[in-house]
């Protein structure tokens, strides 16, 4: 058990960290020297002005036509990502943690106000859950890497949930935890979930094209 | 007892997909399907399969999916799946029903309006994607028909419509003699190298609607617009080769039509009420010929009319007393831009503009641009079928007094009269060109 732990803190910690940062840096850069290679032109499209401008616009909650005409899946949208984000980096038992391996620490969330956090990503991933099984045009789409995804999200935040309130076997709950989050962080650059690094490039494109080319508005 | 009679639903039977299908081979269909993906696409093709998370929302940007009472085969992600998902996942292992599925797909019941890319929270280019969709069904010689038919016309006669050499000029002859009658010093200039301004039409106004030639010329002269025509080969800006994703006739077209410009020397291309002929001289045959903006300036009939009637070059006796109402075509606003000066120019020119909704950038589609009208007779019914939304969209507006349309681009002008007759919505429609002729200040005859 002992070792366990230490193993799941220890190395497995630091190979996920790496995947995670080299990885979305390996996306990032693979993309940018692929555009170099066989898309040139689009660095000539590309405008700061723009980009900001329609990334400003999606990442207001309700800021766009679309987000307006899906107020509940707006709603849990920004909560989620928020929460998902805010979360991890700001719980007290995480930065206790940065601080006694770095002696870093930082400002931390109330554990009750975390606590809803932390319910809201789940309930969030149940939503999309639902979403994903009840409405036909998200059916249609949807495959079994899809729920693997969702899996993949929701499991950290329901272990942290549990370990936090100590329900069943703790320590075994930790582990789960520990490891579930170190998958995800493994998982961001390569699979879908790279959206983290990739959305706001392509938003941005679409932006710039639609600000500087075609004159119109992309929200 | 007689059975009852079965009820059948009428097979297309377009030979360029069904002969085309037949002398396929699996190995040639995976060749080309890795060839136009791994050569042909780059870093935004593979973002935008790999950022994509399924999430559905482009879907009620689709003026199909919506019409189809959200159908998800007809949303803009469930399209790409049935084609590029599955390209990809079988490494283009596909059989000649899915080549024959995708061709119907992304010529049939896509416009690449765009209007999916607005709806997508990452930015998505759906359109580039059918487009991609496209090229490989040209590459694998499964184009319908009827567009393809458009597309040989450009290689041989580099216009739209196998307007022959004389044709053309005895065209403008014809109507610069009409226009005579009303206007007995007007030209049609033809080669007159140094003029400001070079007008360029689609191959359909001589072709069928020679009328067009006629009121652009009473406008250019009434304005005293110093202008030209070309009277050889570059006169037609249409691209239909452009939509069948044969790009390098998209290329010898645009090139062709700058050449022409550059060799009459004039300063800027002003072009007739046509949308998707703006896509390939303003956005598409520029960029494949490497030019980052098109070499020579580029003005839409919108922004001209704009330019003619708020410098008061063409004045306005009395306003067009029917209500109007205004269509926003995808490639000059979602492509251009002009929705505002559209508006304005309907302001200046009718007593009332009644607004359609959703409009300007948000407008539904006509559903017959983006090569799919020119897909033929074969698809009519399917094409005004998967656009009932733009029906109700067209009924309200008249429900609250509109009586004409105005549609500033060819193809949403066809495929909206299609549409109005069809679910009888009784409207009118005009261009521009038709109520400022109509309604401007020419010297008395």
């Amino acid at each position: 058990m002992h070792t366990l732990h230490a193993f799941v803190t220890g190395p497995l910690a630091w190979l996920a960290f790496l995947i995670f940062a080299g990885g979305c840096l390996y996306r990032l850069i693979q993309l940018l020297v692929e555009v170099a290679r066989s898309e040139r032109f689009i660095f000539s499209y590309m405008s700061l002005r723009y980009s900001l401008r329609s990334i400003l616009h999606w990442i207001i909650p309700f800021g766009t036509v679309n987000w307006r005409r899906h107020p509940d899946l707006t709603i849990v949208t920004f909560a989620f990502h928020i929460c998902l984000i805010i979360t991890p980096i700001f719980l007290l038992s995480h930065v206790v943690l940065w601080d006694e391996a770095w002696n870093l620490s930082w400002w931390t969330l109330p554990d009750t106000l975390a606590d809803v956090m932390t319910v809201t990503v789940i309930a969030s991933c149940i939503y999309y859950l639902i979403r994903r099984m009840v409405r036909d045009e998200v059916k249609f789409v949807t495959y079994p890497s899809d729920f693997v995804i969702l899996a993949i999200v929701a499991m950290p935040f329901v272990t942290g949930f549990l370990a936090y309130h100590q329900w069943f076997a703790y320590r075994w709950v930790m582990i789960l935890h520990i490891l579930s989050g170190e998958v995800m962080l493994a998982a961001i650059p390569f699979t879908r979930l790279s959206h983290m690094v990739l959305s706001p490039l392509t938003r941005a494109y679409m932006g710039s094209e639609f600000g500087k080319v075609r004159h119109a508005q992309d929200w | 007892m007689a059975e009852p009679a079965e009820k059948e639903t009428p097979k297309v039977l377009d030979p360029g997909l069904e002969t085309g299908v037949q002398r396929l081979t699996d190995e040639r269909i995976e060749q080309v399907i890795r060839a136009v993906l791994d050569n042909e696409t780059g870093a935004r093709f593979k973002a935008y399969v790999e950022t994509c998370i399924h999430c559905g929302l482009c879907s009620e940007a689709c003026h199909y999916y919506l019409s189809h009472d959200n159908d998800p085969h007809f949303s803009p992600v469930g399209k790409v799946k049935q084609t590029i998902w599955e390209m990809l996942r079988r490494k283009g292992r596909v059989d000649r029903e899915f080549i024959k599925r995708a061709a119907l797909i992304a010529h049939t019941e896509c416009n690449l309006c765009k209007r999916c890319a607005q709806y997508c929270p990452f930015g998505i280019d759906i359109a580039y994607m059918m487009s991609v969709v496209r090229r490989i069904i040209h590459r694998l010689g499964v184009t319908p028909l009827y567009i393809q038919d458009t597309a040989h016309s450009h290689s041989v006669t580099m216009n739209q419509m196998w307007v022959k050499g004389d044709e053309w000029p005895d065209t403008l002859q014809w109507q610069e003699e009409e226009a005579q009658a009303e206007i007995p010093t007007l030209r049609i200039p033809l080669e007159k190298v140094g003029s400001e301004i070079m007008y360029s039409v689609i191959a359909p106004e001589p072709k069928f609607q020679a009328q067009l030639i006629y009121q652009a010329a009473v406008i250019m002269d009434v304005a005293g617009v110093n202008w030209t025509m070309p009277a050889s080969i570059g006169w037609d800006n249409s691209d239909m080769a452009m939509f069948t994703g044969d790009n390098e006739i998209m290329g010898r077209i645009k090139r062709t039509h700058y050449e022409t410009a550059a060799r009459l020397k004039v300063k800027r291309i002003v072009m007739g009420e046509c949308g998707h002929a703006f896509r390939s001289v303003y956005d598409m045959g520029n960029r494949w010929l490497g030019w980052q903006m098109p070499p020579i300036p580029i003005v839409h009939a919108i922004d001209f009319y704009h330019e003619l009637l708020t410098s008061g070059r063409i004045k306005i006796t009395k306003k067009y007393p029917s209500a109007v109402t205004l269509h926003d075509p995808c490639n000059v606003v979602r492509g251009g831009g002009l929705h505002e000066k559209a508006r304005e120019i309907a302001a200046m020119l009718c007593e009332k503009v009644v607004e359609m909704h959703p409009n300007r950038e948000h407008n539904y589609c006509c559903a017959a641009g983006g090569g799919v009208i020119n897909c033929g007779p074969p698809y009519k019914n399917k094409r005004i079928e998967g656009n009932r939304v733009k029906a109700d969209q067209l009924f309200n507006a008249k429900s609250r007094g509109a009586k004409t349309l105005i549609a500033p681009c060819h193809n949403c002008h066809s495929g909206l009269h299609d549409i109005i007759h069809h679910y009888e919505i009784g409207l009118d429609i005009k261009f521009f060109g038709d109520i400022i002729y109509e309604v401007m200040e020419k010297p008395e005859a």
